[in-house]
């Protein structure tokens, strides 16, 4: 064992002579992103292009991973944060400001974080198949008020799911202090309470669910790379809860110069004109063209609705609490 | 050791072997977790949610144990005393569901039992009330779906290994059913089903991802998932090391109360003849045991057969990617396969009782705080993703040591209690006893882990997503990787691959075991 180490040791330190002398620009992304599906490794190539660089995209659990690697870690860049966790990031002092002009947005919401880059962005929303369910909610009083027995919800854990921790924000922008209630009126209509969203939206592809919490902008999927247009997603007069993916750099990084304009990159045309189809999102800085014309027609939200990061950080474990006691009954 | 000892006892085939092989796991164990501790800089007081997740981990998994093992041994029971066509083939792939990765399991039942399941679409055109399945007795059913399996095998094996002397000499002196049951079969079930319930008592105890969909909700919450949990937003080690060490007492404990109620091997030595049964003639027990199989096998098999054929259409549209991370998956399945069978054989010929607890360790531990300890252990020697593939290989060996060792123990117990003096007499020692005695003697046991290690490692979403970039993809991975973008079809048609393949090196492995032992 320790002389496979040692081994594989001496294989890495010969690595970086064999290779060409470019620089590595290590960026961490949430496995969705980075993988073949993602738009991690078109976002990789265009970089490239202009950067003079090697970029290695690694798929890994971002937040764990840097809260367990600390200062040592080893990447530059990491993208995938949502807002919703930003200040829990924010609190480890790992991350540099990221200089960007805050102007150029096109976001729903007014952003001024000077960390966190936001690069695209949709919002939580329960998305349905039409042809299943006749009398779909248009507000959250809907969906509470429903009888129980009306459609069965797939919803997320937001101990361990980014889209479940925006469905208890959402609940508490919508009902504050009432969030309770609303809870005790949801819970009968969950089927199950999916770790992540993968499985969720597993359960209401395979007809399990007729539900499920994901994004408005869902049904592009199916409607642009399926041609089904049977899916669509609900839009609530009290408004769909705001989640953009933002990226940060490393203060920690050996290649600062690299890193800005990688930030510099994000919110380039050639990466915000991958991003609709690339990631079933928005772009941050949308301009025409970036999205197919079905894209362009999906229904946006009518409000929307966000907490600040702060905010978001101090009312995530009460909220769980809540939430956790209303499944409990 | 001193000399006179030695002499008086009978000595096994490597001495230093099964202490080193113990060290080993023992260390490979306890080491991450020790740092996951370190790096936390002590345990975190667990929460009352944390509280509320032991208590049901305890029951369900109490729960599970026992409606396996009670429907476990009537199964047993026919089979044994039947033959029909197919039977063997039967026996083989009723393991099956035990070797399902978690991720295609839990499609397989929720296709069967869910709520637009088969199920109760029959129970819809029968004009009933359905059925559902999303909560406790959701992951209960789901445990038993996975576990009665493997209670079935050991309690056969446990008839298979009534000495056939035995049997003649019950026949001989006219015993019916009744004595059977009490002078044969008793004490072969106190002898097997401790084991047999601690084993899955403790396979549900680690159980995740079933209870995460199957459990409706935050109230069915296991240990291991509160680890999940802890880690995912806060990196909480000081919580999960906690939760790890709950989880480890908890281990000890019941293999303390197995230990204490299983009872000795009880039937001495026999000439090893095969194939004497006493068969309970009369339509009534032969329609009984029928219908007992028929259920057995439809409860288990139909749930397989909708994965098999729900991505099969699939399957030629899969990306080259796929293809690669099933290659990928195969090395580290034959890598970790090797590795388990040699440290199972190696623990469970040591004839002690510190080899036996030092295997069944890496049942104690949860897979995402070892997975975490070994990525804090070796990050300064090495980046993860170098390392993803050789850990992987090496945390799925000893992620199926348990299991392997639980196959091989009880006819390494009584090959020793049977041969020990033959061979001693004969001065069959170290590769002499190993070829000669021990692997031909146990290539049932053997097959049988062998096939448990190689499915476990095809199916297995631990400790890779820990140390992998994204680059070094096993096959579940690209599976989810697949469901996580909204690639949902194309996922089914890899869960159809991984579970054709996994079935195969489990099928193949045992048959190949059971082969060498009928020569």
């Amino acid at each position: 064992m320790r002389k496979t180490l040692m081994l594989a040791g001496f294989l890495l330190a010969a690595a970086p002579a064999l290779a060409d002398e470019k620089p590595v620009l290590t960026v961490y992304a949430p496995e969705y992103f980075a993988g073949e599906w993602g738009p991690g490794q078109k976002m990789a190539e265009g970089f490239e292009k202009t950067c003079g660089c090697d970029v290695k995209v690694v798929g890994v659990d971002v937040l764990p991973r840097i809260l367990l690697e600390g200062d040592k870690t080893p990447a530059d860049v990491v993208v995938g944060f949502t807002a919703d966790v930003m200040q829990r990031a924010k609190d480890t002092g790992l991350f540099a400001p990221h200089r960007e002009d805050l102007s150029r947005l096109t976001l729903p919401v007014a952003w001024t974080d000077d960390t966190f880059l936001p690069f695209d962005w949709s919002e939580t929303a329960f998305v349905y198949d039409k042809t299943k369910v006749k009398n779909p909610p248009k507000s959250f009083a809907d969906l509470l008020n429903a009888p129980d027995d009306a459609y069965k919800i797939a919803i997320e854990d937001p101990r361990t799911s980014l889209s479940g921790l925006a469905l208890l924000l959402w609940v508490k922008s919508v009902y504050g202090d009432k969030a309770p209630e609303a809870w005790a009126k949801l819970a009968p209509k969950v089927l199950t309470v999916a770790p992540g969203w993968s499985e969720a939206y597993s359960l209401f592809t395979k007809g399990e669910a007729d539900m499920v919490l994901s994004f408005t902008t869902s049904p592009a999927y199916h409607i642009i790379e399926e041609k089904d247009d049977t899916k669509a997603a609900a839009i609530f007069t009290e408004g769909n809860y705001f989640l953009a993916e933002t990226a940060a750099q490393l203060k920690g990084t050996k290649h600062p110069e690299l890193a800005q304009k990688f930030m510099d990159y994000l919110l380039s045309d050639d990466f915000q004109g991958m991003i609709g189809v690339g990631n079933w999102s928005y772009p941050a800085v949308m301009k025409p063209g970036f999205l197919p014309p079905e894209f362009e027609a999906l229904p946006k939200a009518e409000k929307t609705l966000f907490l600040t990061p702060e905010a978001a950080e101090a009312l995530r474990a009460p909220a769980i609490e809540e939430w956790r006691q209303a499944f409990r009954k | 050791m001193s000399g006179p000892r030695i002499e008086a006892r009978i000595p096994v085939a490597f001495p230093l072997a099964g202490g080193s092989a113990a060290l080993i796991v023992a260390a490979l164990i306890l080491v991450p977790l020790g740092a996951v501790t370190m790096t936390a800089g002590g345990l975190r007081a667990p929460s009352p949610a944390d509280l509320e997740a032991l208590w049901f981990t305890l029951w369900q998994a109490a729960v599970s144990a026992a409606v396996s093992c009670a429907l476990a041994v009537p199964a047993a029971r026919a089979l044994n005393r039947r033959r029909f066509p197919g039977r063997t083939a039967l026996v083989a792939l009723m393991g099956a569901p035990f070797v399902l990765p978690s991720i295609v399991a839990v499609t397989a039942l929720l296709t069967v039992f869910g709520r637009k399941g088969l199920v109760n679409e029959a129970l819809g055109a029968l004009g009933l009330p359905s059925v559902g399945i999303y909560g406790a007795h959701g992951v209960i059913l789901a445990h038993v779906f996975f576990n009665l399996p493997l209670a079935v095998r050991m309690i056969l094996h446990g008839w298979q290994a009534i000495p056939s002397e035995r049997m003649r000499l019950a026949a001989s002196l006219g015993f019916g059913p009744a004595e059977v049951a009490r002078h044969l079969e008793r004490p072969m079930l106190r002898q097997v089903l401790p084991g047999a319930f601690l084993a899955i008592f403790l396979v549900c105890l680690t159980s995740f991802a079933v209870a995460l969909i199957l459990g409706g909700g935050p109230r069915a919450t296991t240990l291991e998932l509160a680890i999940f949990q802890a880690f995912r937003y806060d990196a909480d080690l000081g919580r999960a090391a906690a939760l790890a060490l709950a989880q480890v007492a908890v281990t000890l404990i019941a293999l303390g109360l197995a230990a204490a109620v299983t009872a000795p091997p009880a039937f001495g030595a026999g000439l090893d003849r095969a194939g004497e049964r006493l068969i309970p003639t009369g339509r009534l027990r032969t329609a009984k045991d029928a219908t007992v199989i028929a259920l057995i096998a439809v409860f288990l098999l139909v749930p397989l057969a909708t994965v098999l054929t729900g991505g099969a259409g699939q399957i030629p549209r899969l990306p080259a990617s796929v293809w690669h991370a099933t290659a990928v998956s195969l090395a580290v399945a034959a890598g970790s396969t090797v590795l388990t069978v040699a440290l199972a054989l190696t623990l469970a010929t040591a004839g002690r009782k510190w080899a036996e607890a030092a295997g069944m360790l890496p049942m104690a531990v949860s897979s995402l705080v070892f997975g975490t300890g070994l990525f804090i252990v070796l990050r300064p020697l090495a980046p993860p993703a170098m390392l993803a593939l050789p850990v992987t290989l090496i945390a799925n060996a000893l992620m199926s040591l348990p299991f392997a060792l639980r196959v091989l123990l009880p006819e390494a117990k009584r090959l020793a209690a049977d041969y020990d003096r033959l061979a001693a007499s004969l001065g069959l020692r170290s590769w002499a006893r190993l070829r000669f005695l021990t692997l031909p003697r146990l290539a049932r046991p053997l097959g049988f882990a062998a096939g448990l290690a190689a499915a476990f490692s095809m199916g297995d979403l631990g400790v890779i997503t820990l140390f992998s970039d994204g680059h070094q993809q096993t096959l579940p991975m690209a599976i989810y990787a697949m469901m996580g973008s909204y690639h949902q079809n194309l996922a089914a048609g890899a869960a159809t691959v991984l579970t054709a393949i996994t079935l195969g090196l489990f099928y193949g492995l045992d048959r190949i075991g059971r082969r060498s032992d009928d020569m």
